[in-house]
Formats: C-alpha cells, sequence, structure tokens
C-alpha cells in the first residue's frame, strides 16, 4: 500500500535545474531504504515558484521542499519517510510575509505566494501525473465532456461559455462565447478547432505549463468547442521549442484515443472528433491567427487581411475557431461548475481568473493565478514577495512587446482587460515583467522593439520598414545624439505604425514605446536635453569616475579593468597612504567592472 | 469510452490514489516514527493503517501521516489521532492487529477504542 507520495515538478523549470536526475535518485534512495512499496515518486507539471526549483512535495503532510539538490535525496529519504522529521533547512520559508510561520510544517497552500491566488487553470499543475490520465480522471477530467455530450445541445453549451464572461487569454480578450457562436451557424462539410499554443512573448510561459502539467485538459476543452461548433477536427500549433509540452500533449492523445475519449462516437453520442499536432518554428507572428492558420497549411507564416475572418473563412479556408491554451483550460470547469461560478470572479467586464509570469526584479519569480481586478500591488509585494535587494519599484511592463507599462503611481490599479487598455497596457498574454530604479524605460523600450523588428515577417511596409526606422531614433536616442524633434517624431510614426499595419503584431508594436513616452517623458528628455541616463544603464551616456578623496589606492580596479583605462595619479587624499587612481574616458568601454571591484564604493558612473 | 458510467469507473477506482495529495481531509492519523517508535515496530502499524483506512473506504476522510518522536517512549509505537474540533485521542503500545479495531470503530464509527488509549494503559 502506498502511504506517502513524492511529487517531484517536471516543468521546464525545474527540468533544466536537475529535477529529472533528483526523480531518479529518489527511486534508487526509496529502494535501498525498502519504502519502494510504500512511497510513490509522481512527476508533475510546474508548481509555479520556479525561481525555488527544483521543487519536491512530500504528500499527504503536504511538506514544500524547495531548492533541493541531489545530495539532500538521502537525507529526505532517511528523515522524512522514514523517521517522519521534516527536513527543515530544506523547508521553503515564506518571502511573502511577516507572520511567523510554523517552519517546521510549511506546506505549499499556507505559503503568502499561494493564498491569495485561486488556481482554476492551474488546478492540476503541480498536482497530477501529466502523463497519466486516470490521475486526470479522478479529478473529475472528461466528465465536462462526458455531461456535454450527454446532457447539452451544441447550442446550451455555447450559452454557457457566454454566460460565464469567459474572454480569450492570449491577448486580445475577445468574449470566447461569441467567437464560438460566429462560428457554429457557418455551414461547411468540415470545421475546425484550433489551439494557438505559439506562446512567443518573452517572459510568458503559462501556456506552457498548462501543456506540460495538464495536457488532458486541452484535448478535453477542445473536443467540448468542436462538439458546440459542429467540427470534428482540431489542430494545436505549439512550439516546437517546448519539447517537454509537446511530448507530453502527445502522449496525452494517445491516451484519449486509446480510451475513445477522442475519435468516433465518443461516449456512444455520434459525435467524433481528433486532434492533431502542428510544431511551429518559433516565429513570433505565428502567434497571429491568420499567420498561425496559414503555417498550419503548409505556407509560410505570414497574416492576411481580416474579413474574412476565421469564423467564415479559416483553416483550410474553413470555418473555424481559434482559442489560446489558457482560454480553453476554462472550459471544462465553467462546463463543470456552471457559468454563474466562473461569473462569480473578476471584475464586471472581465471574469474569472488569469494566470501571470511573474518576471525581472521581483522576489517570487514564477507563475500565478488570481481572480481578474487583483490590483498590481498585491501581485507585486504581497503573492510576488517585492522588489529584492531593497530597491524602489518602478515599472511593470504587461502584454510583452505588445504591450506597456504600469508606473508606481498605478500600481493601485485593478489589472482586467478593460482597466489596462485604459492606461495603454493591454494584457496580453499575461506576462509580467516588474522593473526597479536600475531600469532605465528608453532601454526598455528599445529592447521590445528590438524584439519586433527581427520578428515582423515583412509582408506590410508600415510594420516592416516603420518599426525599424522607429528603432534607429531611439538608437540615436540613447546614444546621445537625440533631439526634442526626435521624440515627436517618434510618436508620429508610432501612431503612423499602429494604424497602417496588417496585423497585430505591427498595430501593437509601437505600444511599449508609447506608453514609456507618456509616463517617463522625462527620462526621454533627460536621455535629449541633460544627456544623462537617469538609471545608468545607457552606456553612450554615462561616465565613470573615481572619487579622488574616498579612493584608498589599493589598484583593485585597475587590475580588473578590460580596457587598462584606470590609472594611478599623483595624489594622496588626507589620511590615505596611497596615492589615488583615475578613469581614462577616451579609453574606458563602460563595462563596470572596476565598480564591482571597489570595496571602497569610491567609483560612481553618472 | 462508451458510456458515462465507464469513466465513473476510473474516477472511482483513482480516487482514492490521488487523495492523499488534496490535504482536505477531517482526520488526521499520526503514526511516531522516531528511532524509538521503529525499533517497536512502528513500521508494520504504519502501513497497515494506511491498508485499512484505504480498504474501509475512508481514503478521502482520514490521511495517514507520520512524526518524530512525542517524548514517551516507554509507550510506542505511539498513535495519535487528530480530528477537526475534538480533542486529541493518543493510542499507545500499538501493533498491527490492533489497527482494524480502530480503523472500524473510531476513524469509522466515531467511537474511541478505550482499551488501547494512553491513559488507560499507564
Amino acid at each position: 500500500m502506498i502511504r506517502a507520495h513524492i511529487l517531484v515538478c517536471g516543468g521546464t523549470g525545474c527540468t533544466s535545474s536537475g529535477s529529472v536526475s533528483i526523480q531518479q535518485k529518489f527511486a534508487e534512495s526509496l529502494e535501498k531504504n525498502g519504502l519502494a512499496e510504500e512511497v510513490k515518486i509522481v512527476q508533475t507539471g510546474c508548481f509555479g515558484l520556479c525561481a525555488l526549483g527544483p521543487v519536491v512535495i512530500v504528500h499527504p503532510d503536504g511538506t514544500f521542499y524547495s531548492r533541493v539538490e541531489i545530495d539532500d535525496v538521502d537525507e529526505i529519504v532517511t528523515e522524512h519517510l522514514l523517521k517522519g522529521r521534516v527536513v527543515e533547512r530544506l523547508v521553503y520559508s515564506d518571502t511573502g510575509s511577516d507572520e511567523e510561520v510554523d517552519v517546521k510544517n510549511v506546506a505549499l497552500s499556507d505559503t503568502a505566494f499561494y493564498k491569495t491566488q485561486n488556481r482554476v487553470v492551474l488546478r492540476n499543475c503541480g498536482v497530477i501525473n501529466p502523463e497519466s490520465i486516470d490521475e486526470y480522471i479522478a479529478m473529475d477530467g472528461y466528465a465536462a465532456l462526458g455531461k456535454v455530450l450527454t446532457e447539452m445541445k451544441p447550442e446550451d453549451v455555447i450559452q454557457c461559455i457566454t454566460d460565464s464572461g469567459l474572454r480569450g487569454r492570449g491577448g486580445g480578450g475577445f468574449p470566447t462565447g461569441r467567437k464560438w457562436a460566429l462560428t457554429a451557424p457557418n455551414q461547411a462539410d468540415q470545421k475546425y478547432v484550433v489551439c494557438n499554443a505559439d506562446e512567443g512573448d518573452p517572459g510568458a510561459f503559462m501556456d506552457r505549463s498548462v501543456l506540460e502539467g495538464d495536457p488532458h485538459c486541452l484535448v478535453e476543452a477542445m473536443a467540448i468547442a468542436g462538439y458546440a461548433i459542429g467540427a470534428t477536427e482540431g489542430y494545436v500549433y505549439v512550439r516546437a521549442e517546448y519539447p517537454i509540452a509537446v511530448a507530453r500533449l502527445q502522449i496525452a492523445i494517445d491516451q484519449a484515443r486509446e480510451y475513445g475519449l477522442l475519435g468516433k462516437n465518443i461516449f456512444g453520442s455520434g459525435f467524433d472528433f481528433d486532434l492533431h499536432i502542428r510544431l511551429g518554428a518559433g516565429a513570433f507572428v505565428c502567434g497571429e491567427e491568420t499567420a498561425l492558420m496559414t503555417s498550419i497549411e503548409g505556407n509560410r507564416g505570414e497574416p492576411r487581411p481580416r474579413p474574412p475572418y476565421p469564423a467564415v473563412k479559416g483553416l483550410f479556408g474553413k470555418p473555424t475557431v481559434e482559442n489560446n491554451v489558457e482560454t480553453f483550460a476554462n472550459v471544462p470547469q465553467i462546463i463543470l461548475r456552471g457559468a454563474e461560478w466562473f461569473a462569480s470572479m473578476g471584475t464586471e467586464k472581465s471574469k474569472g481568473t488569469k494566470v501571470f509570469a511573474l518576471g525581472g526584479k521581483i522576489k517570487n519569480t514564477g507563475l500565478v493565478e488570481i481572480p481578474m481586478g487583483t490590483t498590481l500591488r498585491e501581485i507585486i509585494e504581497d503573492i510576488g514577495g517585492g522588489i529584492p535587494n531593497g530597491k524602489k519599484f518602478k515599472a511593470a511592463q504587461t502584454g510583452g512587446p505588445s504591450g506597456g507599462c504600469i508606473p508606481a503611481s498605478l500600481m493601485d490599479t485593478e489589472v482586467d482587460y478593460d482597466n489596462l487598455i485604459a492606461i495603454g497596457c493591454m494584457m496580453g498574454s499575461g506576462g509580467l515583467i516588474v522593473m526597479d530604479e536600475d531600469n532605465c524605460m528608453v532601454d526598455m523600450a528599445k529592447f521590445f522593439l528590438e524584439f519586433t523588428v527581427d520578428e515582423s515577417c515583412g509582408k506590410c511596409t508600415p510594420c516592416r520598414v516603420g518599426t525599424k526606422r522607429l528603432l534607429e531614433m531611439l538608437d540615436k536616442i540613447t546614444s546621445g545624439k537625440g533631439t526634442l524633434e526626435d521624440i515627436d517624431r517618434i510618436e508620429e510614426l508610432c501612431n503612423y505604425i499602429k494604424a497602417n499595419s496588417l496585423c497585430g503584431l505591427g498595430q501593437t508594436a509601437p505600444n511599449p514605446v508609447l506608453s514609456t513616452l507618456n509616463f517617463f517623458r522625462d527620462e526621454y528628455i533627460s536621455h535629449v536635453v541633460d544627456k544623462k541616463c537617469p538609471a545608468g544603464v545607457c552606456k553612450d551616456l554615462l561616465t565613470f569616475t573615481i572619487d579622488k578623496d574616498k579612493c584608498i589606492g589599493c589598484g583593485m580596479c585597475a587590475r580588473n579593468c578590460p580596457a587598462d583605462a584606470i590609472i594611478k595619479t599623483d595624489y594622496v587624499a588626507p589620511g590615505h597612504k596611497l596615492p589615488s587612481y583615475e578613469i581614462l574616458a577616451d579609453k574606458c568601454v563602460k563595462c563596470g567592472a572596476c565598480i564591482g571591484s571597489c570595496k571602497f564604493k569610491a567609483i560612481s558612473k553618472k | 469510452m462508451k458510456s458515462l458510467a465507464e469513466l465513473q469507473a476510473i474516477k472511482e477506482k483513482m480516487k482514492g490514489k490521488v487523495a492523499l495529495r488534496e490535504g482536505s481531509n477531517d482526520i488526521r492519523v499520526v503514526v511516531g516514527m522516531a528511532t524509538c517508535g521503529i525499533a517497536v515496530g512502528a513500521r508494520p502499524v504504519l502501513n497497515k493503517f494506511v491498508e485499512e483506512v484505504d480498504k474501509a473506504g475512508l481514503a478521502g476522510r482520514v490521511v495517514v501521516s507520520q512524526t518524530g518522536c512525542i517524548g514517551v517512549c516507554q509507550y510506542e509505537p505511539i498513535v495519535e489521532v487528530y480530528e477537526a474540533g475534538k480533542e486529541k485521542v493518543t493510542y499507545a503500545k500499538m501493533t498491527a492487529d490492533k489497527v482494524e479495531k480502530i480503523v472500524e470503530e473510531h476513524l469509522k464509527g466515531g467511537k474511541v477504542v478505550s482499551e488501547y488509549v494512553l491513559a488507560d494503559i499507564k
């Protein structure tokens, strides 16, 4: 009989920090200690706290071990599993709350990081073995599909999704029920359901986590969508860069076929549905729905003008519903628990929860799922644990290269679709990159623009040429050659690109520039007028200087300088024995190595 | 899959196997598994509890866990039963043979098996 389960995270984050070998070591150690028959090892999907990986959870107590190394495994087995003593030094210590927690037995669900979360989409991630259809079924899996096929008419399903208020989680926020309702009545010999798993925003990885942690959920949801709109074929378009996700999804599809949950006459209802995977080669533009469908068809992934919309003429010219992974992942729960339950979460126009990938200057980097309408302050300070190293919060970038930033003054904004659009941001797929006082906003805008310039497919001129020219102007500013007229010209060009690009990529590419211009115009002006970068990032605008009175003359900086730009002077500061050093501006490459090497904080950059 | 009943059957079969991870259990059975406990046979007691709880169909309500030494080593193996809103019950000098009765009468029936309780053995 099994008395305990060891859950080892098998998400991409923990896999890259060595969870696979930890899992093997657990198997060996349990064998050695004669516990193999009593304790079961389960490989799960992502728990969300990727910064603390590899993550191991021991049930039934739910003890949460973080940063487990291979040498810790024997100790966990002999102490915890054999003798019942928690290995306290490995237990996650809460960074998010000031309360005294009973360190001896911190369960994952008691931590500040998880307490405020409300897991709907991620409910099975880190709980079940994603490669076992039986475990998914034990968690009510495929019950929604069963309910839909035996009790509901297609129009009831669409009505239920419409009533729930679910909106597309891929970025646009289009009401899912309406999308389905627009596709259902269109007659054709074949219709399709397509899942957009081409997650490309830098920093966003919630779709990957769902695919890795709960792939059956997607299979079930797509079959439900197929029934609702009258489609019998589905395609999942997923990035080839997600090998674990692709492998687990394929396993899920195979298992579902074997159980007859995909294929002919599912649940004896006469409904047929099957799924196929198509791999994307990593082009960002293929996340745009028309480009994605063109790519599935085997053509070069380029968008096409709409209308006709996919609901009328989509994949292979047939009516198609296309939704993102996270959107689909909500569907089975809505069917099972009802539209009202879903609509009870969130704000007036944004229902349910949203998964955010926290990244950048924040303590708890990872995945969190929270009700719509949670304030940015709660996300960053309570769940995210705040900014590390005592730095000040400056802004958060949402929506990746298509979104904008939220400055500290708007930290109490309730995060939902409409509030973000109102301040010039967008929800996007849910990447949330936190920046502190050391981040330059002009440089940040430039970073995202470099990304879109790279990823522009080149089909339309405003995007292909416009973003390139925009980047050149930003370059001019960060290298200290910009003028005030450039700022006006940048704004004009941004608006032109937005208005004239063919697809979402170009239409949103200027957003990071416009939003930083809106909230941090003074930073642009410092770059142009004072020729200074206030955050000390833009190298061309920096000068490194040594405070000759603070310098004790140890020479560490000179030894660490890769450009031999630091030399000894004749000046000996009062109270010091050795002469101080100075930096030769014409030789300095502004790498910052000297600042790191000076123990006396005598070197500054301005 | 031809019917909902088939799906339900798989769910029932699997439910007990994942219930361990859900943490929403009403009753906690904790077996002392420090050196003292192990030396006098806590392992078979623990395993017997896991087995009997499952057999009685209580896996969703009862969680069987382990702990270290609680300090009265001469009465090991010790088993504590925690139930929300009720006082903790401590069973002492446990053996695998006593387990069935505790599961049947206490965990299922709600009646403490007083003959095995620490206070009475003393």
